[in-house]
């Protein structure tokens, strides 16, 4: 149909909504690269002098490092007890089960703001000392209902009786894990794990009441927001840190779909 | 006699089915007393919910009995996982491995046991051979059709040699003709590697056609168990009667009982029936169960002994055969059925005729109510 058409209402609406998610973080970029130190129009010249800086921040490297550690620990914590919270959920039936899943999918309508709290005063009363390792805790905490859900939707995907199928064939039932739950799983399990590394990652509300002495990547851009001259830093590393996570994003529900196509296109 | 392949004594399941804090117990099999022999095919059949799956899974090991125990070869295997029994599934969606190409499904089994790889993918490949699917080794399961997964999956099962081939269903995904053509493959294919079949379905069509035995369920109950010939000659009770088949009941009030013969009467008719197994007394209501192509229609003018009297509602022409359906003078509706020879007048009976209904005293049986 070689038609032209006005554009529908819907189109406007689409690129208007797209305009508003996007137009600023595409603003955002465009300012890393200004050399002025005020983020306004006209823009004064290119310059690559604020990422240049960016790396030879040492502290601010220590919390890139502090960040990725963290996010690397509680993604794998979560993802191991996602997979498992998954199996349960949706391969046994046990008593208090829709109990157990409603519980396991609480933190995500807890605000982050009441959980960090209410996790700093716990660890406070069980003597746990704040660090990267208490708010690496609380991001398993608030990973592990998305790690569920990933996985749960792939293992609910394909025939409940593999894993039966596998023990016939003389697989204990561990052994039918590894061999056929497993391998099935691993793009659910790599997509899980990504999530979970995202949030992670980007987390402050939480991270800034349990880092302690360590923060991490958000919780330190934030303290430097307080000077000025900072600002473009700030503003180059959000850039870096906006175009990493959408990578691992786009990444990860790439990977998703790449585990689902095969069996949708099963025939009967 | 032989010993039996598989022997189950006194079985019984109980389900418990939660919802939130209640609980239920569904009793799925109830003491179940069950012999398979060594290289027949079995068949365990019935509507959903009878236990039949129950009983195979009991077979397979993916259920422990809640009482009573499993034997196959002899052996006590009530509590013994499934990897460790003789036995080896064909599951109803086929639960083919999707991560795994043809050749490495089947060869699975193979693997697991550490056989050498070139022996189990000769063997792997003999077994695909059998289920005529030799060159389909390299290709994903979601690449075949519905009927090629189905002997995939036999094949997968098969190359274990399992003393006792469970199969759940397997052609219940199938369409009406390949089914037809599944049916006598996998009748010939149990005939020709030996195997014993344990095979469930709800299908008595299909189990009347591939089984040496057949158990018919109900309720966690097994009905009659017995050849195909017998379940439908001889219909122990209403269920298989009706279940096996199509049957006329017909309810009437025994008169006088001699010599394994019984007259009854229907309204103000008298005939003749066969007393089964069933032991009915004097002026006892029962069923008369006669299948529809052991009647005879008369015209009304010719007199017999002893028959109903009927008229004509409803002529069906189906090609080999014609159906009558016949209103008893007693009210109750039957089915007849008259094959369309060469020479048989294909309108001797017209709606709205008086006929009189005969049958073979043997062809008719009297079942308890």
């Amino acid at each position: 149909m070689g038609r032209l058409r006005l554009p529908s209402p819907f189109t406007l609406y689409y690129w208007l909504v797209a305009a508003i998610l996007f137009l600023p973080i595409i603003l955002l970029i465009i300012f890393s690269f200004n050399s002025s130190i005020q983020l306004v129009f006209p823009l004064k010249g290119f310059t690559l002098k604020w990422y240049q800086q960016l790396f030879k921040s040492t502290e601010l490297l220590e919390a890139v490092r502090t960040s990725i550690l963290l996010g690397f620990g509680s993604s794998l914590v979560a993802t191991i007890l996602g997979a498992m919270g998954a199996i349960a959920m949706v391969r046994f039936d046990f008593p208090g089960k829709s109990l157990f899943v409603s519980m396991a999918a609480m933190p995500l309508v807890i605000p982050y703001v009441i959980l960090g709290v209410s996790l700093l005063i716990m660890f406070h009363q069980v003597g746990l000392p704040l660090s990267a390792f208490s708010a690496g805790l609380a991001h398993v905490v608030v990973s592990v209902p998305y790690a569920l859900l990933v996985i749960g939707s792939r293992l609910v995907g394909f025939p409940q009786n593999l894993e039966e199928a596998a023990m016939d064939l003389g697989c204990t039932y561990w052994e039918a894990l590894l061999r056929v739950t497993l391998p099935i799983s691993f793009p659910a399990l790599v997509a899980a794990f990504l999530i979970c590394f995202t949030i992670s990652f980007d987390e402050f509300a939480i991270a800034s009441f349990l880092v302690g002495t360590q923060p991490t990547l958000p919780v330190y851009l934030y303290s430097q927001l307080r000077f000025p001259t900072r600002l473009p830093l700030v503003v180059s590393m959000a850039s870096i840190l906006m175009t990493a996570s959408m990578i691992a994003i786009v990444l990860s529900e790439w990977l998703r779909r790449l585990g689902e196509t095969p069996h949708r296109r099963a025939k009967p | 006699m032989t010993e039996p392949i598989v022997e189950l004594r006194n079985v019984t399941k109980i389900y418990t089915s939660r919802r939130g804090i209640a609980s239920e117990d569904v009793q799925a099999v109830k003491n179940l007393d069950l012999d398979i022999h060594p290289g027949e095919f079995f068949t365990l059949l019935g509507p959903s919910g009878c236990g039949k799956t129950t009983t195979l899974r009991l077979i397979a090991g993916f259920e422990i009995p809640t009482s009573g125990e499993v034997f196959i070869q002899g052996r006590l295997v009530s509590k013994i996982p499934p990897y460790k029994r003789p036995v080896n599934t064909v599951f109803q969606n086929y639960a083919l491995f999707p991560h795994l190409n043809v050749l490495d499904n089947v060869a699975f089994g193979l693997a697991i046991k550490r056989i050498p790889r070139e022996q189990r993918q000769k063997l792997a490949h003999e077994a695909l051979e059998l289920v005529q699917l030799a060159q389909m080794g390299d290709r994903k399961p979601s690449q075949l059709s519905g009927g090629q997964q189905q002997r995939v999956a036999l094949a997968r099962a098969l190359v274990n040699k399992p003393a006792v081939l469970l199969l759940d269903e397997p052609l219940g995904a199938l369409d009406l003709k390949l089914r037809k053509a599944m049916q006598i493959e996998l009748k010939q294919l149990q005939e020709r590697v030996g195997i014993t079949f344990v095979y469930v379905t709800h299908d008595q069509e299909e189990a009347l056609t591939m089984s040496d035995r057949i158990a018919v369920m109900k309720d966690g109950l097994i009905q009659q168990l017995g050849e195909p010939i017998t379940l439908y000659e001889k219909p122990a009770n209403r269920f298989v009667a009706d279940f096996i088949g199509e049957s006329n009941l017909i309810r009437s009030k025994v008169e006088s009982v001699s010599d394994g013969i019984i007259t009854l009467r229907v309204g103000e008719e008298r005939v003749n029936a066969s007393a089964g197994d069933s032991r009915p007394t004097s002026e006892q209501e029962v069923f008369i169960a006669v299948r529809p192509e052991k009647i005879l229609l008369v015209p009304d003018e010719e007199s017999t002994a002893k028959y109903l009297t009927g008229v004509v509602t409803q002529v069906i022409y189906i090609g080999t055969d014609t159906r009558y359906l016949v209103n008893l003078f007693s009210g109750e509706p039957i089915t007849v059925r008259v094959q369309n020879r060469s020479g048989r007048a294909l309108d001797q009976f017209k709606r709205g005729d008086q006929v009189k209904i005969l049958w073979n005293p043997d062809d008719a049986r009297t079942l308890l109510i």
